[in-house]
């Protein structure tokens, strides 16, 4: 394992996610289409939208400054680390750098340069959107942390690849009835942080109840394509986290080329098992009201906080 | 006399300088002369703090000072890194007093506020020095009349500030009361008032004595801190002090309550008890979490950073009491950890609460306002001002790569290192001290974007915000300096760890905890497969940002057009109708509605014809400090009615005053052949 490897390893995994996460999307509408009884578009339209949208000139409004510029890139840039750095094709201890306090960081980096955006704007609609994108991330955020921290106790780590590798090897020592919690506590905090049902609705327009389109609402051509695409990758990152932590048969644990390869395939399949669940979901589940959501998460925020307290007390001597 | 000596011999004779100049200086040169001279006192102090930190010890002692028991000082490599950070943040105020103070001779340029501005630096250099009880409550109390009268410089314009400084004023000296009484029990209880002695002495008093002392210390030392509950003077003097001086009382004075409550609980008293550690962490934890919810709805600025001193304070104090749980628990390592995050911490929050502070300052003189909800519109106005607090604000919200995140990441790392095998204890309370600091940092989060959002984007909220011009080159110097510290700390923390592991030794903690295989640019944690990169995480994000950024425009049409912004179609958008920080954090609000219990009140007048037209519609909102109305109310009306029952002693009458005196004498006599 030397360190051209692990490069190629980031930034192979790096494009594999940002090509997959608009057809991930597609997969998501095309389900919930087909559940609703209506034709939908095609798998590809996403990329078709990100295509036409990168032509097109963007557009700034007149008290707009460099943070309503910056943002798109800060949003993309700070998610394609992640995507690079995380533990999702393969999980190599040489790779501690996908510390998971880190990879959150980065991804609240990420909602914190586009709320600022919103609020540069000096619209009505994109301070609404900040401030609700904001509340939501504030209590979306220690769930992420603690419901990760669950697994972690267990492995002595915070390094997700660690946790993962631990996962592959050793699934007794590191599954207990503690990871159900936290994998239900990350579920919803992937929903949350996603801007899905019934946190907030993609789809919607309706200008009183949206949340994060509400704050991007001036972005248009170049920037919002950056924004999508970002979104789509949020996502990818989101659900790849949740499928590799609690079900993470198939993830490489070297770096030869067959591993990878099934790690790759494998990968892309869970997360297409779960965006298509995810569209599923969405047919039957309705928006909540805005100010229901706190309940929502902060129930989150308990399960993952009783999966780190019966992580901690279930748990034996740690082997190192 | 070695180094650290001359370099403190300098910072002393500087400040006497800088003060004899505040005095002589006419107000043209005044502030020029104050300022440069106290920055030069700050660096050549931090020089003898960083010599002191390496190891480089140094001692002095002065009996003739103070009669009987004549003072002493001293440099450890604790209380060198406690002094590096207060002659840091001294330089960082001391340039940007230049241009703050001004030419007009009046406010902080006044000749009493420039005199005693270098005392006060002077006065918090000598604390950390201090290695006898004598000499250390010479500092304090230097320290606390200091800051005391500069907190009321502004009196004459605000009367705010006179009930800033009242609260102030008896709490500092309530703390002072129990420090008092707390060491001189110690050294009372010890035979001795000397560090050396007590060190000794010290860890084998009986328990009883000891607990009692330590929680007198407590009060003291977390009083000062700005610790939850005993915080009630820190937003109202934070806010209502000219804003150098919030800088140096936010960034370098309440970490001297850090330094004090460390080197009596840890050093002098030998670490103590499980319990002890327990109160600690307690009072870290609600500290944190008040102080930040309070920071997030507050509507004004300099209030809003105070509030956040609160929850920083807390973090800190996590860490010290996670560090004593630790070390009794048999942990070493973990507790050496807890430490070294805690004390990177103090020095983190120092570097970007001196950049918020005078951010703070320069936004206030520039709008003659400190209501978050009028302002805005700065970041056209005062771009580098912008600029700069925004660095400052990635800190303070523990995002990476700011500095902040560098010891957040190591207290949570703390905390899960010692593993599910701790004793029950810390079973329990590890978990919910990760679920503390995860919450304060979202919470955290939301705050800061709040204050840069509202307060510096956007279109300007008032007349006052639309007319702001930019601040003087030294105000601007003087910030840049402060994130100049926090971004070398946010790359390069591996350059002081060896600072903090000889700190964290001094206080009986030598677990030697960071791993050192990873060379300078990664921090590792020995015995967890961790590692940290924060220069590889900077170098990521802004060169990930700039290549997409450029990609992205290599695609499709690269110029920008402004257009107008949506406003259903119903323009133009004026500043009324945008979001403003109480609305911004309304939501939050709502949310922790039971715990802040706002007051609101609506007015509704009706036309005269009919109650069904409505005529006007007033709303008014405030979120009173629930800690301080629920604790200290009944107190402060139980105190003015002891005070109003105790008038009926003095009626006038001669004769029982000559009464009340012979009495006096009587008891004095008695207790004297008794005792």
């Amino acid at each position: 394992m030397n360190h051209g490897a692990t490069v190629a390893l980031a930034v192979g995994q790096t494009a594999l996610l940002a090509v997959v996460a608009p057809y991930l999307v597609g997969v998501t509408r095309a389900v919930r289409a087909r559940l609703e009884g209506r034709g939908g578009g095609r798998l590809r339209q996403p990329w078709r939208d990100l295509r036409k949208l990168l032509r097109k000139q963007p557009t700034s409004p007149p008290d707009a400054s460099l943070f309503f510029v910056a943002a798109p890139p800060v949003l993309l840039a700070t998610s394609l680390i992640v995507a690079g750095a995380g533990p999702f094709v393969a999980a190599t201890s040489v790779f501690a750098s996908a510390d998971l306090i880190v990879v959150v960081g980065l991804l609240l980096l990420g909602t914190v340069a586009l709320a600022l955006a919103g609020l540069d704007t000096g619209t009505a609609f994109g301070g609404m959107g900040a401030s609700r994108e904001m509340i939501i991330a504030a209590l979306v955020e220690p769930t992420l942390l603690l419901s990760a921290f669950a697994l972690s106790v267990r492995v002595g780590s915070t390094d997700l690849s660690t946790i993962v590798a631990a996962g592959v090897s050793e699934p007794s020592r590191v599954f207990t009835p503690a990871s159900a919690l936290a994998a239900i506590a990350l579920a919803i905090a992937t929903l949350a942080e996603t801007s899905r049902i019934p946190v907030d609705n993609p789809s919607t327009h309706l200008e009183l109840t949206m949340v994060h389109e509400a704050m991007v609402l001036e972005y248009s051509g170049r920037d919002l394509a950056l924004v999508e695409w970002a979104a789509a990758l949020r996502l990818t990152i989101l659900l790849g986290l949740l499928a590799n932590l609690f079900l993470p048969f198939g993830v490489a644990t070297s770096l030869a080329p067959l591993p990878l390869l099934i790690g790759a395939l494998v990968f892309v399949l869970k997360l297409v098992v779960l965006a298509a669940a995810l569209g599923a979901g969405e047919v039957f589940a309705a928006k909540l009201r805005l100010f229901r959501v706190p309940e929502l998460l902060a129930g989150s925020f308990v399960l993952s906080l009783l999966a780190v307290l019966a992580a901690f007390i279930l748990a034996g001597p740690v082997t190192p | 006399m070695n180094a650290v000596g001359q370099a403190l011999a300098v910072a002393a004779g500087l400040a006497a300088a800088a003060a004899v100049c505040a005095m002589v200086v006419g107000r043209r040169g005044r502030a020029i002369a104050v300022g440069g001279l106290t920055a030069l006192a700050g660096a050549a102090g931090t020089v003898g703090g960083v010599r002191g930190a390496l190891g480089q010890a140094w001692s002095a002692d002065l009996p003739q000072a103070v009669p009987l028991v004549g003072l002493r000082f001293g440099i450890d490599p604790l209380s060198g890194w406690f002094l590096a950070i207060v002659g840091a943040v001294t330089v960082v105020a001391g340039v940007y007093t230049i241009g703050y103070a001004g030419r007009d001779g009046r406010g902080m340029g006044s000749r009493t506020a420039l005199f005693l501005l270098p005392l006060f630096c002077a006065a918090m250099m000598l604390v950390p020095l201090a290695s006898s009880v004598p000499s250390l409550l010479v500092g304090w109390e230097l320290m606390a009349v200091t800051s005391l009268l500069l907190v009321l410089t502004e009196h004459k314009h605000d009367p705010a500030v006179r009930g800033a400084a009242t609260w102030y004023a008896v709490l500092t000296q309530a703390g002072f009361v129990a420090l008092l009484v707390g060491t001189l029990w110690l050294s009372s209880a010890a035979g001795g008032s000397d560090f050396a002695h007590l060190r000794v002495a010290g860890p084998t008093l009986g328990g009883g004595t000891t607990g009692v002392v330590f929680l007198l210390l407590v009060f003291g030392f977390a009083g000062k801190a700005g610790a939850v509950p005993l915080h009630p003077w820190l937003p109202r003097a934070h806010a209502e002090s000219p804003s150098n001086v919030s800088a140096l009382m936010s960034a370098a004075m309440v970490k001297l309550g850090i330094y004090g409550l460390l080197r009596f609980g840890f050093d002098l008293l030998g670490g103590g008890r499980t319990w002890w550690w327990l109160v600690v962490a307690a009072l870290g934890a609600l500290s944190a979490l008040y102080g930040i919810t309070q920071a997030a709805v507050a509507r004004d600025l300099k209030r809003m950073l105070a509030f956040s001193t609160s929850e920083n304070i807390g973090l800190i104090l996590l860490g010290i009491g996670f560090a004593g749980l630790f070390a009794e628990a048999g942990k070493p390592v973990a507790g050496a950890l807890a430490m070294i995050a805690a004390l990177l911490h103090a020095a983190n929050h120092a570097a970007f609460k001196a950049l918020l502070f005078t951010g703070a300052g320069s936004v206030v003189r520039a709008t003659g306002t400190r209501d978050l909800d009028r302002l805005g519109g700065l970041v056209r106005r005062m771009p580098a001002t912008t600029a700069l607090f925004a660095v400052g604000a990635l800190a303070a919200a523990a995002l990476p790569p700011g500095n902040g995140f560098v010891s957040e990441w190591l207290l949570l790392q703390a905390m899960l290192h010692p593993g599910p095998d701790a004793g029950t204890l810390l079973t329990i309370a590890a978990p919910l001290g990760v679920a503390v600091v995860a919450a304060t940092a979202g919470i955290g989060v939301m705050t800061y974007v709040k204050a840069v959002g509202t307060g510096l984007l956007a279109k300007p909220r008032s007349s006052q915000a639309a007319g702001a011009v930019e601040s003087p080159p030294s105000m601007l110097t003087g910030m840049a300096l402060a994130t100049l510290a926090c971004a070398a700390l946010a790359v390069l923390p591996t350059f002081v760890t060896p600072a903090l592991a000889r700190a964290t030794g001094v206080l009986g903690l030598a677990g030697d905890p960071l791993g050192t295989d990873a060379g300078a640019v990664a921090l590792s944690v020995r015995g967890a497969q961790v590692m940290l990169y924060p220069l590889w995480m900077l170098v990521a994000v802004a060169g990930g940002t700039v290549v997409v950024a450029l990609v992205a425009r290599a695609f499709g049409r690269a110029r920008r057009r402004a257009a107008r912004a949506w406003d259903c179609g119903d323009g133009p958008l004026t500043a009324r109708m945008e979001y403003t920080a109480t609305s911004f954090a309304e939501p939050l609000q709502r949310v922790f509605d039971d715990v802040l219990a706002p007051e609101r009140d609506v007015d509704v007048s009706h036309a005269r014809e009919s109650a069904y037209h409505v005529q006007a519609l007033t709303y008014r909102q405030r979120i009173p400090d629930r800690v301080e109305n629920r604790l200290y109310g009944p107190l402060v009306a139980g105190l003015r009615a002891v005070g109003e029952r105790a008038r009926g002693l003095a009626n006038g009458s001669l004769h029982r005053y000559l009464g009340y005196l012979l009495a006096a004498l009587l008891a004095v006599l008695v207790a004297g052949v008794w005792g």
